[in-house]
């Protein structure tokens, strides 16, 4: 397995297909990061990631169901594992413990 | 219904031809619906193209197949010596360094040679039924002689006789060479050369012909076929067909245009013109008559046999032919004629009087051979490096054997790695290729002419085989010697591994390699001595500042006289022919019932003084008339000892007479002895006669200073005599020059490739001494804490090596020594000695690379401190 650190995007990946419950696949994945993110994501990028983080054990996924717009070929539909929930919430709390540690006048200081 | 657009099948192909299966589905599914939506949003042009944009932009690492490997064979686990194999490659830097540059450079020069050869192999290889081509070749006796002396061209007659006589024929056809004049069209005059070919032409030769009948082109008398080169150069774009050509008196019809005939042919020709031209009847040539059985000299019979003839009853046929037009004909008349198949024509052994470029095979295998040793030396510097760093790699293999590895796999490991060193070197050879390859042919103009050395599919095979064996050679001791290695003892103490065994094999090798180089480097500069000595050589008469100008059947008289008058000219004369070239010309002198054959030329009486001839008795020759016959003679020592004439005294055989052509000859003067012929031949009884008719070359002696504008003046003097041949001058020394021009082009070989072999063996003899220097730095480290001198350890290090060196130099100088003076120099007859200083300069030279490397490398280990080794260990 490789290394377990979550990149920027493979965290927004990840957070997204936790998001989309049941409906995670490439494509919504896709298009709901485009609406959050506002930034355009290109498809490729987001099947490698989706593949990357399989690899890694974030997510598993299954084959669903076959549509007409996608040529008769079916969904492959990803959920978050264990250990994907268990990351997430990892990065999670390293974050609050960094804005903890912030104390507000340094931040309002800024800009 | 207007159909909807669906996403291009070809992009959909190349997805599922590069995708894995897993994700293939999912992919697909995901870029149909992209289409769809793009295909309302942005229309259908674009959508198509996004998709194909997008299916590119997934041929990704992740995405593509893995190459399966269907290898089973535990015997020979091909992934992973190809991944451990890299891993060492890159680990040892030095090692692979070493070999990589030696087998590339090597490499290089094989690539060279299959190329050479592949361009041999395609000479004729184009043209159809070439396996059942023949061409007739006669063998004759000169002066019955009993050594057959074999000629490329045979009779007219013979051609005929064989069409009548001989079994198993399609068909026939004749050439005769020498077809040539300047093309007369309207006003321009254009020279161009050709050969008679006759009516069979076609059919034996597949040429194809752009336009015009094959059956029919050279059938009637003054038709002509162009090559399309000829046809643009004679009519420009006009179409030939049917248009008239005049040589001479004489108009042709063009009546056929061939494409140009390929570069690897034997025959070339500018133009064929229909052999019944000729007219049979004419009155008979020094050759004898057209249809003579033994005018056997210009011309060619080439036969294609039916399908089912047996070359050995074609011969037999040949053979009964000749016996019985030679029945009643003494030995030195006889021909024999016999079959020469096509494809042995182009490279073979040369006959004379060949019709086109012949390649001698001794080209071939000195070139082979010398690519050869340069790929073993390449291949010694692997398995000595290989074997010299057994100390770090044993315990490897011990661990590989302890863990279950049979001998066959770890042989398979050490080969697979040297095969990759191979693959890898071939990759930069390739380059190195095609820098050797301009230079190559730019060595001499026959090479560029004969051969091309282009890449196709079969060179290109050729150049990675020879990768796959040359990586086998080098790298079977190395796995041979590893896959010995018996674990057990490797991993209790690996300095008790018997490497000292092989000790003697490394030096062995490294014995070859500088015997090579050395022997390569004296002969390179043994070759230029000679070279040089040629060049330089006494002829017996002085070449310095004088050009020959070829007179290309103009008129000299009148041309003579204005090239006299031109400041910078000192002085003019005529000749048949120039000497000391190779071409001769001769015949028969008799003296008092004696007779000999002597070599001849034909000169004026400003000849002999313009080249300074040495006369040892007599005169120069008289100013004749055209008119008048010759009445006299000058010859040469060599003629008055063959005759014995006034018992070989010159002054006393002044006056004697000479019977040449049924003429009487008064000797008038003695010259003293000079090189008619090349230095190769030794010199011949020589007459030289007044020219009564024009010249061919006019000898004109230049002043030293301001030459250009001398050129420049005979340059517009040629012109006013000749507006459609271009001035052919040529200094002497130039021709001389390029008569020795193989000698010089085996040279710059030569000296090549002992360049080369000197590059790898003095690389492979750097990685030996870093090597050896790193097994025992402990050891000298602890003679210096002993106290040992700097001098001494020098000594003790590189007197190993040094002495290798000298084994090599005893081996490889008495060789090219007696190589030198019982193969190349017992063919010339006039040489210099071989200077025995010439053997040695390479020995220094070599010695020195050698020695500075070994003196380095143990100077560095010599002047570590002590200390710091010791405290590492």
């Amino acid at each position: 397995m490789k290394g377990t650190h979550l990149g920027e995007f493979e965290e927004l990946v990840l957070l997204t297909v936790a998001s989309l419950v049941n409906n995670a696949y490439s494509v919504a994945v896709c298009d709901d990061l485009s609406r959050h993110a506002d930034r355009t994501v290109k498809l490729g990028v987001v099947h490698a990631v989706l593949n990357r983080l399989e690899e890694k054990g974030l997510v598993k996924s299954e084959l669903g169901e076959a549509t007409a717009t996608r040529g008769g070929k079916r969904k492959r539909f990803y959920v978050v594992t264990g250990a994907g929930k268990a990351s997430l919430v990892r990065s999670k709390e390293i974050r609050d413990q960094l804005w903890q540690k912030i104390p507000n006048l340094a931040l309002n200081r800024i800009g | 219904m207007k159909k909807t657009p669906t996403p291009p099948k070809w992009a959909t192909a190349f997805l599922t031809a590069y995708c894995r299966p897993q994700l293939l589905e999912d992919l697909q599914g995901d870029l149909n619906e992209y289409f769809q939506r793009n295909l309302q949003s942005k229309g259908a042009f674009l959508a198509k193209l996004i998709y194909v944009l997008d299916v590119l932009k997934f041929f990704r690492p992740y995405t593509i197949r893995k190459p399966r490997l269907t290898i089973q064979n535990r015997n020979f686990m091909i992934g992973t010596y190809i991944k451990t194999s890299s891993r060492v490659i890159a680990r040892n830097k030095l090692f692979s360094g070493i070999n990589i540059f030696g087998m590339a450079v090597s490499l290089s020069v094989g690539l060279l040679v299959i190329a050479y050869i592949s361009d041999l192999l395609s000479y004729d290889s184009k043209l159809q039924n070439k396996d059942r081509i023949y061409r007739v070749v006669s063998g004759f006796h000169p002066d019955g002689n009993p050594m057959e002396m074999k000629l490329a061209s045979t009779s007219w007659k013979a051609g005929l006789l064989i069409q009548q006589q001989a079994p198993g024929i399609e068909s026939m056809v004749i050439l005769r060479n020498w077809f040539r004049g300047d093309a007369q069209i309207k006003e321009s005059k254009i020279p161009v050369a050709g050969i008679y070919a006759g009516e069979g032409f076609f059919d034996v030769f597949s040429f194809p012909l752009l336009k015009g009948v094959a059956s029919s082109a050279l059938k009637q008398p003054h038709s002509l076929v162009l090559t399309e080169t000829t046809a643009k150069k004679l009519f420009g774009n006009a179409d030939p067909m049917g248009k008239l050509v005049k040589f001479d008196t004489v108009n042709y019809t063009v009546t056929g245009v061939l494409k140009d005939i390929p570069k690897f042919s034997h025959i070339h020709f500018e133009l064929l013109a229909s052999l019944s031209s000729l007219d049979v009847n004419a009155p008979a040539t020094s050759d004898g008559a057209y249809m003579d059985w033994t005018n056997f000299f210009s011309n060619y019979v080439y036969v294609l046999l039916k399908k089912n003839t047996d070359p050995a009853a074609f011969a037999a046929a040949l053979e009964k032919i000749s016996a019985k037009e030679n029945a009643s004909l003494t030995l030195d008349h006889k021909v024999f004629l016999s079959p020469q198949p096509l494809n042995k024509i182009a490279y073979g052994h040369s006959m004379g009087n060949e019709i086109g470029e012949v390649i001698n095979p001794a080209e071939v295998y000195i070139l082979g051979g010398l690519a050869i040793v340069i790929l073993l030396s390449a291949c010694f510097n692997y398995t000595n490096l290989s074997i010299a760093r057994s100390l770090r790699r044993s315990r490897e293999v011990g661990i590989r054997k302890v863990v279950g590895a049979k001998r066959i796999q770890v042989m398979g490991q050490f080969i697979v790695e040297s095969v990759l060193i191979a693959l890898i070197s071939l990759v930069i050879a390739f380059f190195i290729f095609l820098f050797l390859r301009s230079q190559f042919l730019g060595f001499h103009e026959d090479i560029a002419r004969r051969f091309s050395l282009e890449l196709s599919s079969g060179p290109v095979l050729g150049f990675i085989a020879l990768a796959f064996f040359v990586g086998i050679v080098a790298g079977l001791l190395p796995a041979l010697f590893y896959s010995k290695i018996n674990a057990v003892t490797v991993l209790k103490d690996a300095s008790s591994l018997k490497v000292f065994r092989h000790l003697t094999l490394r030096k062995v090798l490294v014995v070859i390699q500088y015997t090579f180089s050395l022997a390569f480097i004296a002969g390179t500069v043994i070759g230029y001595h000679q070279y040089k000595g040629m060049l330089r050589f006494d002829l017996g008469f002085k070449t310095e500042n004088v050009l020959n100008i070829d007179m290309q059947g103009n008129k000299d008289e009148a041309f003579a006289k204005q090239l006299a008058a031109v400041p910078g000219v000192k002085m003019v004369s005529k000749s048949l022919l120039v000497t000391s070239l190779g071409s001769m010309t001769g015949g028969w002198m008799h003296y008092h019932g004696d007779s000999s054959k002597v070599d001849m030329n034909h000169v004026d009486e400003n000849y002999l003084p313009l080249h300074e001839y040495r006369f040892l008795a007599g005169r120069n020759l008289l100013h004749q008339t055209k008119e008048a016959p010759n009445s006299e003679v000058i010859v040469n020592q060599e003629l008055i000892n063959r005759f014995n004439i006034g018992h070989r005294d010159p002054n006393k055989a002044i006056g004697e007479i000479l019977t040449w052509n049924d003429h009487k000859l008064t000797i008038a003067g003695v010259l003293q002895d000079f090189h008619y012929g090349t230095l190769e031949s030794r010199i011949n009884p020589t007459g030289i006669l007044y020219l009564a008719d024009p010249g061919t070359y006019v000898n004109v002696k230049l002043a030293p200073l301001n030459q250009a504008a001398t050129l420049t003046a005979i340059e517009t003097l040629w012109k006013q005599l000749d507006a459609v041949h271009p001035l052919q001058a040529k200094f002497y020394d130039d021709q001389i020059a390029f008569a020795y021009s193989q000698f010089s082009v085996f040279l710059k070989v030569v000296g090549f490739f002992a360049f080369l072999a000197i590059c790898i063996s003095s690389l492979g003899l750097f990685g030996m001494v870093m090597y050896t220097m790193e097994k025992r730095v402990k050891e000298i480290s602890i003679r210096r804490v002993l106290g040992a001198e700097q001098g001494g350890l020098i000594f003790l290090l590189s007197k190993g090596f040094l002495f290798l060196l000298v084994i090599s130099a005893a081996i490889a100088l008495p060789l090219t020594w007696l190589f030198f003076q019982r193969v190349v120099l017992r063919d010339v007859a006039y040489h210099q000695p071989v200077n025995p200083a010439d053997l040695f300069i390479g020995l220094f030279f070599v010695g020195g690379i050698a020695f500075v490397m070994i003196g380095w490398q143990t100077l560095k280990v010599v002047s570590a401190n002590p200390a710091t080794v010791l405290k590492n260990e």
